[in-house]
């Protein structure tokens, strides 16, 4: 199956005063169609910085360089001109955003917020836009979609609003579906409707979903594939059942680690929760060795603190970025 | 929630502005002012029996309630009521369409500058710094006296002297929202530049500049007035309140209410604008919400 988004050594710096700061170093991955991909990572460690480099979101302040290779089909989309860059914005790649208390503008109704991309890409009248946008309300799983079309973002809910930008980002059935952790704002179980929401769009249109997250148990639920990121890099990559079987990379551990879990509590009388150490390292003076050094329990520093480890193959499906993981695999 | 509450809930939005509104007093004031005075000189003309330039040399200088002439008449005995009313149609026209050529133009420059940003946006910027520089009055006076005055090369004079306030108060505000989520969100559904800045960023800016527009139209009438009172604005034969102060300066000891009616003309004009504005401004303040 060829990859209908084969991202290549996407690299995202910031310039401020003191100099470059990388945000985002070399990360590669490929979207097969239909599939869902994870990236997951704490917060700064460059997830949302490059889905925004994807959409080509980033580029308006001053001082960010992006640099690689994102080809869609066989477009590229880091040198497309921008005005190209614009119509499969919201056709061919569209996004959710985290916040949906936010994303929404406040002084037009929904309704007219999502039939807006379907009158940018396609030759439609407002009033077949109109009625379009109904169709996704419903579809999103909106009582009285008639009527919660002409409402205005303040009158919705948090959990209306997520599924509202879900609509305006599925209007033009885009192929690749950037969710920039659509849950994170949501309540738990709002969470869940969301993502079995997701799952069965998913299938219905057949589009491919990039998910972003920093919780294990929404991967769990959602992913084909996981890419963990932590200060800018891929640390480890694999299909999902493998990395939550198996995880190589001791902060891929550390996450699993951090995830509460019902059962802790049933077992143990108590819900303990066991916390990676320390906090990721600013992306300013990233340590020239491995970035998650500092924090990991299994760290020597002859290999650990002598340079950068490559992110090598464990199994054809498997990769890790550690020096170590051979020897601390169980 | 049932349907009913949702139904009418898409008003709400702006109701308690408009709420806020009515129940300013000053505002509801300035308003009722504004509405007698643009009434009075809508249709008050076609009522009062005599023309704007008839000469009456039988009853000049007359004082107000004195004669047959309402409010009084001129030192060529023409009728003081209805030029009052002709009067106020210029300086309320002048007054309106110099408001809105100079919001529409610092709206664009505004919208523009805070957009794009950069050089382009830092350009724009100070080419407002720089005519915010020139005192007002003089630039008019400098113009006026440069082209040949009327009604239409005063309003777009009065307008190229007053576009600046409103284009910086838009640009600080589309500069603050332009990183706004709503905006990245409608840039991710594949809108033009346009469509950001008219349809997602102009509408969240809209309050500001509906009460710097207001405002704007108290300082047209007011800079009106000025010029036209000094030579440079409207000429006579055709009244406007400036110059029939201008006339009425040498005849201010013997005829003083000459110059006291379209004193007063322009003051309750201007007070009014500025009442509403003030109004205006209290009332769309969000803020306000939180107040009791």
């Amino acid at each position: 199956m060829s990859a209908l988004l084969t991202v290549t050594d996407l690299c995202v710096t910031f310039r401020d005063e003191g100099g470059e700061v990388p945000a985002v170093e070399g990360v590669s991955f490929a979207l097969n169609p239909g599939e869902t991909l994870a990236i997951v990572g704490e917060s700064s460690s460059g997830k949302s910085v490059t889905a925004l480099a994807l959409m080509r979101l980033l580029g308006q302040s001053p001082g960010v360089n992006v640099s690689g290779r994102a080809m869609l089909g066989d477009v590229d989309l880091m040198t497309l001109p921008e005005r190209k860059m614009a119509e499969i914005r919201g056709r061919d790649l569209a996004m959710i955003f985290q916040e949906p208390m936010t994303s929404l503008n406040p002084v037009h109704r929904v309704g007219n917020q999502i039939a807006e991309g379907l009158l940018v890409h396609e030759r439609i009248t407002r009033r077949a836009a109109m009625k379009h946008a109904t169709a996704l309300l419903a579809q999103v799983g909106i009582p009285e979609p008639a009527v919660r079309a002409r409402a205005f973002p303040h009158q919705l809910s948090g959990g209306m609003r997520q599924r509202v930008m879900i609509a305006m980002a599925l209007a033009c059935r885009p192929r690749v579906l950037i969710a920039d952790e659509p849950t994170t704002a949501l309540d738990v179980t709002v969470q869940a409707q969301i993502l079995d929401l997701i799952r069965t769009l998913q299938r219905d249109t057949g589009m491919s979903v990039l998910f972003i997250t920093h919780n294990l148990g929404v991967v769990a639920e959602i992913a084909d594939h996981v890419l963990v990121m932590y200060s800018g890099q891929v640390v480890e990559a694999a299909p999902t059942s493998e990395l939550l079987r198996r995880p190589l990379m001791p902060y891929s551990r550390g996450l699993m680690g951090s995830v509460p879990l019902l059962e802790h509590v049933r077992h143990r009388g108590q819900a303990r929760l066991i916390a990676i150490p320390g906090a990721i390292p600013d992306p300013r003076v990233r340590p020239p060795h491995c970035t998650f050094a500092p924090r990991c329990t299994h760290m020597r520093p002859d290999p650990c603190k002598r340079a950068r480890p490559n992110l090598e193959p464990a199994t054809a499906e498997h990769a890790v970025r550690c020096a170590r993981w051979r020897e601390i695999a169980v | 929630m049932s349907a009913t509450t949702l139904t009418a809930a898409p008003r709400r939005r702006i109701s308690p502005a408009l709420r806020r509104l009515v129940r300013h007093r000053l505002a509801m004031f300035g308003l009722l002012i504004l509405v007698l005075l643009v009434l009075a000189c809508a249709i008050g003309p076609s009522l009062v029996p005599y023309g704007p330039l008839a000469v009456d040399l039988r009853h000049r200088f007359q004082p107000p309630f004195a004669g047959p002439h309402l409010l009084g008449s001129d030192p060529l005995g023409r009728d003081q009521f209805i030029r009052l009313l002709l009067a106020g149609r210029i300086s309320l026209l002048v007054g309106f369409f110099a408001m809105a050529l100079s919001t529409v133009t610092g709206v664009f420059v505004g919208l523009a500058a805070g957009f794009y940003g950069g050089w382009f946006g830092a350009a724009l910027m100070r080419l407002v710094d720089a005519a915010l520089c020139f005192p007002a009055v003089f630039l008019l006076l400098t113009l006026a006296a440069m082209v040949s005055p009327g009604v239409l090369t005063i309003t777009l004079i009065v307008a190229l002297t007053s576009w600046m306030e409103v284009a910086r108060v838009v640009e600080g505000l589309v500069r603050s929202l332009r990183e706004r989520d709503y905006v990245v969100a409608a840039k991710a559904i594949g809108v033009s530049d346009a469509h950001l800045m008219l349809r997602e960023l102009l509408p969240n800016v809209m309050a500001p500049i509906v009460v710097a527009a207001t405002l704007n139209v108290a300082r047209a009438i007011l800079l009106e007035s000025y010029v036209s009172y000094l030579g440079y604005g409207i000429q006579p034969p055709t009244p406007s309140w400036g110059n029939m102060l201008n006339n009425a300066q040498q005849y201010l000891d013997t005829a003083p209410w000459l110059a006291i009616l379209p004193g007063a003309a322009i003051t309750l004009a201007v007070t009014g604008f500025n009442f509403l504005g003030d109004g205006l401004r209290d009332a769309l303040d969000p803020r306000m919400e939180l107040r009791p």
